[in-house]
């Protein structure tokens, strides 16, 4: 379609499938947009409030932009597109020189951030938790990227982790540097645990067990009070100092002993170097084992897992050690959670956090560890933005809390990223080994795993 | 003794709403092969419609007995379409345009249409849970012993009775009309089905429609017999439903019935004589013993690896 | 000659009621070049896949004796450890390799285990400490070899799945000889190759066969490459073994005529 507006003729089926498209909208937002279930409080228990004006902008909303789809966008035919040309975007993240480039500049940014002048608390807690989604994303893609064994049930790892962390340090009093690679090593063993009986299942079914563990240590969790606090979580764990001076106004803090000025942003600095520390040394590792024996039989598994046991790979094996790896890293990031935290409750560890971290794995691309972080600061950086938005308060009326939109649009933004680039932002895969020059793997080449 | 009948006759009710869900998930699975995440949200959507139109319609306990059935059928009707609507538009815009595309790509978006659902209704109906005055009271004992009655209400046996007819009637629709031809056919070979002139598109969006439609209908008889819902019902009883179709086999829709009667009698039964704060537990573990033990489901057919 | 390399005995497979090969017994000896052939559904592809562990069998034995008289009985291994201890390496009829890793990785994968011992699994490895860094050079160097030998040294870095089909079906069978086997079994290997294509197929069989120390054993539709390549020749019918001998005997015998021709009736 060319770019001038069409002619009345072509706009008129326009306008009909805009139309039909907002007819459905209305009897989708009809019952739930436009209609809302109020409890009274008396007898009778609920009676309805009717939002009319919300289901007309809602629906308006709807038209408008099917019509601006019909108008700028591509002929949609409903059924599978082809591959698209690679964009401009995939070229340069795709191509191993740039991918080299970007990855010290990102680096260097990530180090001075602290001491940018934007940065207040809530951009540092943001950069925080930006940071600890892609330390989790990229041990996820070792299972997920790599082997290509769907897990829906990391979000279990990441709390054994946090859990970890905060029983031993509270009756122990182990600090934090001690509690680290216990953590990591208890999330590794619960992954072998987790993983032996069930990672000969094929791929949906292995999503869906995992699922069912995560919920189960969730479960488990809330309702063995004596030992997790149920519900009420784990508190006053003790938070991890610097190099033995904690981050407080006492004589031998670590103010006093720099002779600074006592301020709460030196422990959110600390924080901060802390996460990125933990970050590159997940980066390093996980990059450095994708380029040995083992990372080499992950991808080969999930290329094809009948040609590995013929070539007398330890199927069994090999996927247990990449569960055991990816959920040690899951395990580390939790017990920096439960030490940024101090609070450790159940609720931390729902689905919707596995859903995140896979989503950014996948979005990221499966096997780049350059795509997993612009995912993450899409995913949880772009949608934490979005929250900010008010002029939803027109629809949902003046009482409404932007921030409840937060996983809507979140889940919107999934959806929508997904059919943008199905195969995440970095689709090419560079090879862990080469003879004269290193060039990428296109995307369409690279199987899917059967997990 | 009195006890164990008493938690049958509430573990086969559950069941049957269990059963009806899981229909939905192996009808899609069978066709397309992908665990259709967002199926336990629409069961979530179809139980507030359902809960909107019965207000709508003014109807109480008090109303008699006639008029409460004869409304309530016509509940069912508005909130099957509704249901039917979600369904097919999660179908077109989520899915269809990555039919054939990377594998990941539809479970995630399912992911996402889940994750939407859910805050959707929770925006704009609020996250306190909706209580609704029982419409259907009353019952008959069937038992009395020394210290317990074994009680069947009007309501469990309207579910158990309702789920039956629905239940037959699709099972015959799929074995019998040119639809499960249709669907029986893309389930083997999706392009072949497509060079003979089956129109796929249509097929699979009809499949997705009467699962939306099914799964109303239980979230319609899940708020009668629960009298409370909220945001969040869809995401359990999802993936229990998703136990049961697989613990079937997935594919077949008795399978499914029959999966969703077990899962359904296991949670019972767990809650009334071991805990009921880990009767999830129990329904998930059963799952994954399944799965490890039996992957092919109760009436399932097994998989031989092709070298 | 001693033990044969491979000693297949009474192997027989059911699906359910369906008998696939039914008590077949044969032998392959070292350096040979040993093909089973047969018309479509004779259980030629089952009886391998119960050689190769994939399948595994409902009666008989197979067992595969080492030049060192070390003995191993197939029909009880996991099919991983086949290949990794008793050495026995395949190929498959659609071709399985690893698409979307370059020629040079899928030569390294089947260098897996010997890899995997050289970085202390995986520890040694990640520290790239140089006993590591030896053994990697020497797996690439391996490579190399097989890659020169196939002539596809100059795609080395190309992903496997972007090869034209004969190079694809030549990197198989160099993968499967990166894993050091005693016997190499194919899976008709000449399938979909030009008749210049078969050729070279031949001379690189011929060649594994003298140069390696390998027995071969293949499944093949393609008369010509069998009737030209192999020392010996196995015909299965409905499961059953009818013929048995060298490529002429086998040519002559009235049972395999009758089997492929059919019998003419009046």
């Amino acid at each position: 379609m060319s770019s001038q507006l069409p002619t009345l003729p072509a706009l008129l089926p326009m306008l009909k499938r805009s139309a039909i498209a907002t007819i459905i909208a209305f009897f989708l937002f009809l019952p739930t947009l436009g209609i809302k279930t109020a409890a009274s409080g008396g007898v009778d228990g609920l009676f309805l409030q009717y939002r009319w004006s919300g289901l007309a902008i809602a629906c308006g909303l709807i038209f408008v932009a099917r019509m601006a789809m019909e108008i700028f966008g591509k002929k949609q035919d409903g059924t599978s597109k082809p591959a698209a040309a690679p964009s401009a975007l995939v070229r340069f993240f795709g191509s191993a020189k740039i991918a080299k480039t970007v990855g010290p500049v990102l680096l260097v940014f990530a180090i001075v951030f602290p001491f940018l002048p934007f940065s207040d608390r809530y951009i540092l807690d943001l950069g925080i938790l930006i940071i600890t989604y892609v330390m989790l994303g990229w041990g996820l893609q070792i299972v997920v990227g790599l082997a290509g064994l769907l897990d829906l049930g990391y979000v279990a790892f990441y709390a054994v982790g946090a859990y970890s962390y905060a029983l031993l340090s509270i009756h122990f009093g182990f600090g934090f540097w001690m509690c680290l690679p216990l953590a990591g090593l208890l999330a590794a063993t619960w992954g072998v645990i987790l993983g032996f009986p069930v990672l000969r299942l094929r791929g949906d079914y292995l999503a869906i067990v995992t699922l069912a563990f995560g919920e189960i240590i969730r479960v488990v969790l809330l309702n063995w009070r004596g030992f997790t606090g149920g519900s009420n979580g784990l508190s006053s764990i003790p938070r991890p100092s610097f190099f033995g001076l904690p981050f407080n106004q006492e004589p031998g803090g670590f103010a006093a002993t720099f002779g600074l000025e006592y301020s709460s942003m030196q422990r959110i600095v600390f924080l901060y170097f802390l996460i990125l520390a933990l970050a590159i040394f997940t980066f390093f590792v996980t990059g450095r084992l994708r380029r040995l024996p083992i990372g080499r039989a992950w991808e080969a598994l999930r290329e094809d897992e009948i040609a590995c046991r013929s070539l007398g790979i330890n199927t069994v094996n090999t996927k247990l050690s990449a569960f055991a790896i990816g959920a040690m890293f899951g395990g580390f990031a939790g017990s920096f959670f439960a030490a940024k935290q101090a609070f450790v409750s159940p609720e931390s560890f729902n689905f919707m956090e596995s859903a995140t971290i896979l989503a950014i794995v996948v979005l990221g691309g499966m096997s780049s560890q350059l795509g997993v972080v612009f995912s993450a600061i899409a995913m949880v950086g772009g949608v934490e933005l979005l929250r900010q938005l008010q002029f939803l308060k027109v629809i949902f009326g003046p009482d409404f809390d932007p921030s409840q939109l937060r996983l809507l649009l979140f889940g919107l933004a999934m959806v929508l990223m997904m059919l943008w680039r199905p195969r995440g932002l970095v689709s090419t895969r560079t090879p862990t080994v080469f003879l004269k020059d290193e060039k990428t793997v296109s995307a369409a080449m690279i199987s899917q795993g059967r997990g | 003794m009195n006890y164990f009948i008493q938690q049958l006759i509430n573990g086969i009710t559950l069941g049957s709403i269990y059963g009806l869900i899981a229909i939905g998930y192996t009808m899609v699975y069978g066709i397309i092969g992908m665990i259709n995440f967002a199926h336990g949200d629409v069961f979530m959507v179809g139980a507030f419609v359902s809960l909107i139109t019965i207000i709508i319609f003014g109807i109480t306990g008090t109303s008699s007995v006639a008029v409460g059935i004869g409304v309530l059928i016509l509940v069912a009707a508005i909130s099957m379409v509704i249901a039917g609507i979600y369904g097919w538009t999660i179908e077109r815009l989520a899915y269809r345009p990555l039919r054939g595309s990377f594998r990941l790509a539809p479970l995630i978006t399912a992911i996402g249409v889940s994750i939407f659902l859910q805050n959707f209704i929770q925006a704009t109906q609020g996250a306190r849970v909706k209580p609704l005055q029982a419409i259907i009271s009353g019952g008959f004992t069937i038992l009395e012993g020394n210290d317990f009655v074994v009680r069947v209400t009007y309501m469990q046996i309207l579910i158990v009775v309702l789920t039956f007819l629905l239940m037959t009637g699709f099972t015959y629709l799929i074995s019998k009309t040119s639809l499960g031809r249709a669907q029986r056919a893309c389930e083997q070979d999706m392009k072949m089905a497509m060079l003979l002139g089956i129109d796929v598109n249509t097929t699979i969006s009809t499949t997705f429609v009467i699962g939306a439609a099914l799964a109303a209908v239980a979230g319609l008889m899940y708020l009668l017999y629960y009298g409370v819902i909220d945001f969040y019902i869809g995401f359990s009883a999802g993936i229990k439903a998703f136990t049961a179709a697989v613990l079937g086999g997935v594919g077949s829709l008795p399978g499914a019935m029959l999966g969703g009667l077990v899962i359904g009698l296991i949670e019972v039964f767990f809650a009334a004589y071991f805990s009921s704060e880990y009767k999830d537990v129990a329904a998930f573990s059963m799952l994954i013993v399944v799965l490890i033990f039996m992957p092919q489901g109760l009436l399932g057919r097994p998989e031989i690896e092709k070298v | 000659m001693s033990q044969p390399l491979l000693a297949v005995n009474q192997l027989t497979m059911r699906f359910g009621g369906l008998t696939a090969v039914d008590a077949v017994s044969f032998d392959v000896h070292r350096e040979h070049i040993t093909a089973v052939i047969g018309p479509n559904g004779a259980g030629k592809t089952t009886a391998f896949n119960c050689i190769t562990g994939f399948y595994k069998p409902t009666e008989g034995q197979i067992v595969l004796t080492h030049a060192d008289d070390r003995q191993f009985e197939l029909e009880q291994m996991e099919d991983f450890r086949i290949s990794q201890t008793a050495k026995v390496a395949r190929t498959f009829q659609n071709i399985r390799l690893f698409g979307g890793m370059t020629v040079l990785e899928n030569l390294m994968i089947a260098q897996h285990n010997h890899l995997m011992k050289a970085s202390l699994y995986t520890l040694a490895g990640i520290f790239n400490m140089p006993s590591y860094q030896r053994a990697q050079k020497a797996a690439k160097e391996k490579a190399q070899f097989w890659m020169d030998r196939i002539g596809i040294t100059d795609r080395a870095d190309d992903p496997a799945a972007a090869l034209p089909y004969g190079d694809q079906r030549r990197l198989e069978i160099a993968r499967a000889m990166c894993t050091d086997p005693v016997l190499l079994c194919l899976d008709e290997p000449a399938a979909g190759l030009n008749p210049r294509e078969s050729e070279e197929l031949n001379a690189l069989l011929r060649s594994i066969r003298d140069t390696n120390n390998v027995g071969v054993l293949l499944i093949e539709h393609d008369m010509s490459v069998v009737m030209e390549i192999s020392d010996h020749v196995i015909v299965l019918d409905y499961g059953r073994k009818i013929s048995d001998g060298t490529a002429t005997q086998v040519r002559n015998d009235p049972a395999v005529i009758k089997a492929y021709l059919g019998v003419v009736e009046d």
